[in-house]
């Protein structure tokens, strides 16, 4: 089966006056369509930066993202992004926001009251239909990135991409929203792929968990198949070998092979 | 890394061993007061100390200029000459013997159109600006420098240029209050968080997109300080400017009643220009704080 989304030796480096960071190298990864994809890494490793490639918000140094047949360099909305810290413009509505995104991907080809409706439906699908008419300073942490991923879904994108978007949030909504995704990503068939720093997420969520080295030059260390059948519900995986097995191997790979070292 | 030392812990914890339950004191109703005088005392507090300090001023005043050496009219004198222009603002008596509230607005009319362009043109080239680090780098600059030319410094040049006072007097207005608007609008510009420029970048919004639907709100607190600057500054200007131009504004007033000896007339005149300055600025403050209600970020 050709990949889907294919990243293809993608390297990256910063450079500031003559002094120049690596911060990826030689990453590859093919992802099939409809598969649900986490990366984890150490904080710092270039998770974010790697997702920002894919989005076309920051140019590969070296490599390259080839999306559906076709090479991506700039940004547009067939990779929607969730970003880290929901970026919602605070100076529209709930509704409004949502509403830009569908407005913009969809004027040519959708009637105004069928974007409506369909601006509607990703919020009921998040279960936001009831604030649409708030402000996202008035709606809560968890609420606004709820608002975020329907802006993402509304766009209908090829790929979806999660930076965290469940980092800033208690373990209670966290999960909540996780069983949304879960229930999304299983009704729509996304492709999806999301940044964690949570192990359980990651086994709990995803088909393949790739692994980062530690920076600088990240690389991917391993990639772990989660050969769990979905539906999955938490609660039953508590127990699950599988399961316990892959969130073993993570965890061995994040803290005994490529411990954090503080950067000297 | 310092380590606090553990308290001795709390009484409260410490006594717990003998378990004995605090009743909690009954909740005092306090005596709701009606909204009404709460309102009436708010508008009190805010009014009555200006009222209050006005008038032991104008007491001072009167005072100071009633000897017979004084210079200045006293209030009482001012009253005495030029009650119609305090009571009657709107009276016509002929071609150039009209009203104050009628001069005023003529003033305000050249005010809007001078202030009017500069808001314009101020935001669109602030926006220009603050989109690239190089124009921001030249000519940042030149509109510090230009910034601090005195407005009547602008009259020769305007009068030469255009060879009439009434579009002088608006050029005046307009190249005064443009340099707060260009910085401001340039400074909120670079400061767009680079999510909602993402965002605008993933939706693939075009310029004209980007203009109305992410820049403008999101410099808008900035662009209002530059606006609020920028109209205090017309009216300053279009004072002066009238001064020099003639026509029938509040800034040749002052001039004609100088010219004849009218002092209480200027006086009184002085009075309405503050007023309107000040109302313009809590005009501008007011729109600002509407547009940009609820558009913090979070
Ligand atoms: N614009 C930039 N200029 C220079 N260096 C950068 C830039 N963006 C990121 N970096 C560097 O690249 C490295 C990876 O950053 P990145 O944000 O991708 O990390 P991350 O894995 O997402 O971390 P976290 O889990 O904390 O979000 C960091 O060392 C960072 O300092
Ligand atoms: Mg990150």
């Amino acid at each position: 089966m050709p990949a889907y989304l294919e990243l293809s030796q993608i390297g990256k480096s910063f450079s500031r006056g003559a002094a120049t960071t690596e911060v990826l190298r030689d990453v590859s990864l093919d992802i099939a369509k409809g598969e649900y994809i986490s990366i984890i890494g150490h904080s710092g490793c270039g998770k974010s930066t790697l997702l920002n490639i894919v989005a076309g918000l920051t140019p590969v140094t070296t490599g390259g993202v080839i999306l559906d047949g076709k090479e991506v360099n700039a940004p547009g909305p067939d990779r929607a992004v969730v970003f880290q810290n929901h970026s919602l413009l605070p100076w529209l509505t709930v509704y409004d926001n949502v509403r830009l995104a569908v407005d913009k991907v969809f004027s040519g080809t959708r009637s105004r009251a069928e974007r409506h409706d369909w601006t509607i439906h990703n919020l009921d699908l998040v279960q936001m239909g009831h604030a649409r008419d708030k402000r996202p300073s008035e709606v809560s942490g968890g609420m606004k990135q709820r608002v975020g991923i329907a802006r993402a879904l509304a766009m209908e994108p090829k790929v979806l991409l999660l930076d965290e978007p469940f980092g800033a949030l208690d373990a209670l909504t966290r999960a909540h929203l996780q069983d949304s995704v879960m229930q999304i990503h299983a009704s729509l068939g996304n492709t999806i792929l999301m940044i964690t720093h949570d192990v359980d997420e990651a086994v709990l969520l995803s088909d393949r968990i790739v692994m980062m080295t530690n920076g600088p030059s990240a690389r991917i260390g391993e990639v772990l198949e989660v050969n769990l059948p979905r539906p999955r519900k938490r609660l039953e995986l508590v127990t699950n070998a599988t399961y316990l097995k892959a969130r073993e191997a993570v965890l061995k790979f994040l803290h005994e092979r490529h411990r954090y070292v503080e950067a000297a | 890394m310092s380590v606090t030392a553990l308290k001795e812990p709390p009484k409260e914890a410490r006594r717990s061993g003998s378990a004995a339950v605090v009743r909690l004191a009954a909740p005092t109703t306090p005596a709701r007061p009606s909204r009404w005088p709460g309102y009436a005392k708010s508008v009190a507090v805010s009014v009555l100390p200006p009222l209050v300090m006005v008038l032991l001023l104008g007491l001072l005043w009167e005072l100071l200029c009633s000897g017979p050496g004084a210079t200045l009219p006293p209030p009482s004198r001012i009253w005495a000459d030029s009650k119609d222009l305090i009571l009657d603002p709107f009276f016509v008596a002929g071609p150039q013997d009209i009203g104050l509230g009628w001069r005023v607005l003529v003033s305000l009319q050249r005010v809007a159109v001078g202030f009017g362009l500069a808001a314009v043109v101020g935001i669109l080239v602030g926006a220009v600006i603050g989109q690239s680090v190089w124009a921001m780098r030249g000519l940042d600059p030149i509109f510090q420098v230009l910034r601090t030319v005195p407005p009547l410094a602008w009259l020769p040049i305007a009068l030469a240029a255009f060879r009439d006072s009434n579009p002088s007097a608006i050029f005046v207005i307009f190249i005064t209050a443009i340099w707060p608007v260009i910085i401001n609008t340039a400074v909120g510009i670079r400061n767009i968080p680079q999510d909602y420029r993402n965002v605008a970048l993933v939706l693939r919004l075009n310029p004209i997109e980007f203009f109305w639907k992410i820049m403008l709100p999101s410099a808008a607190p900035y662009i209002f300080t530059g606006l609020r600057i920028g109209i205090g500054l017309s009216w300053l200007a279009i004072v002066a400017a009238e001064m020099l131009t003639g026509g029938v504004g509040i800034g040749f007033f002052i001039w004609d009643a100088w010219n004849s000896s009218r002092l209480p007339d200027i006086i009184v005149a002085l009075v309405y220009i503050g007023v309107v300055g000040f109302v313009l600025d809590r005009l501008v403050a007011g729109v600002g704080s509407f547009v940009t209600r609820g558009t913090q970020a979070s």
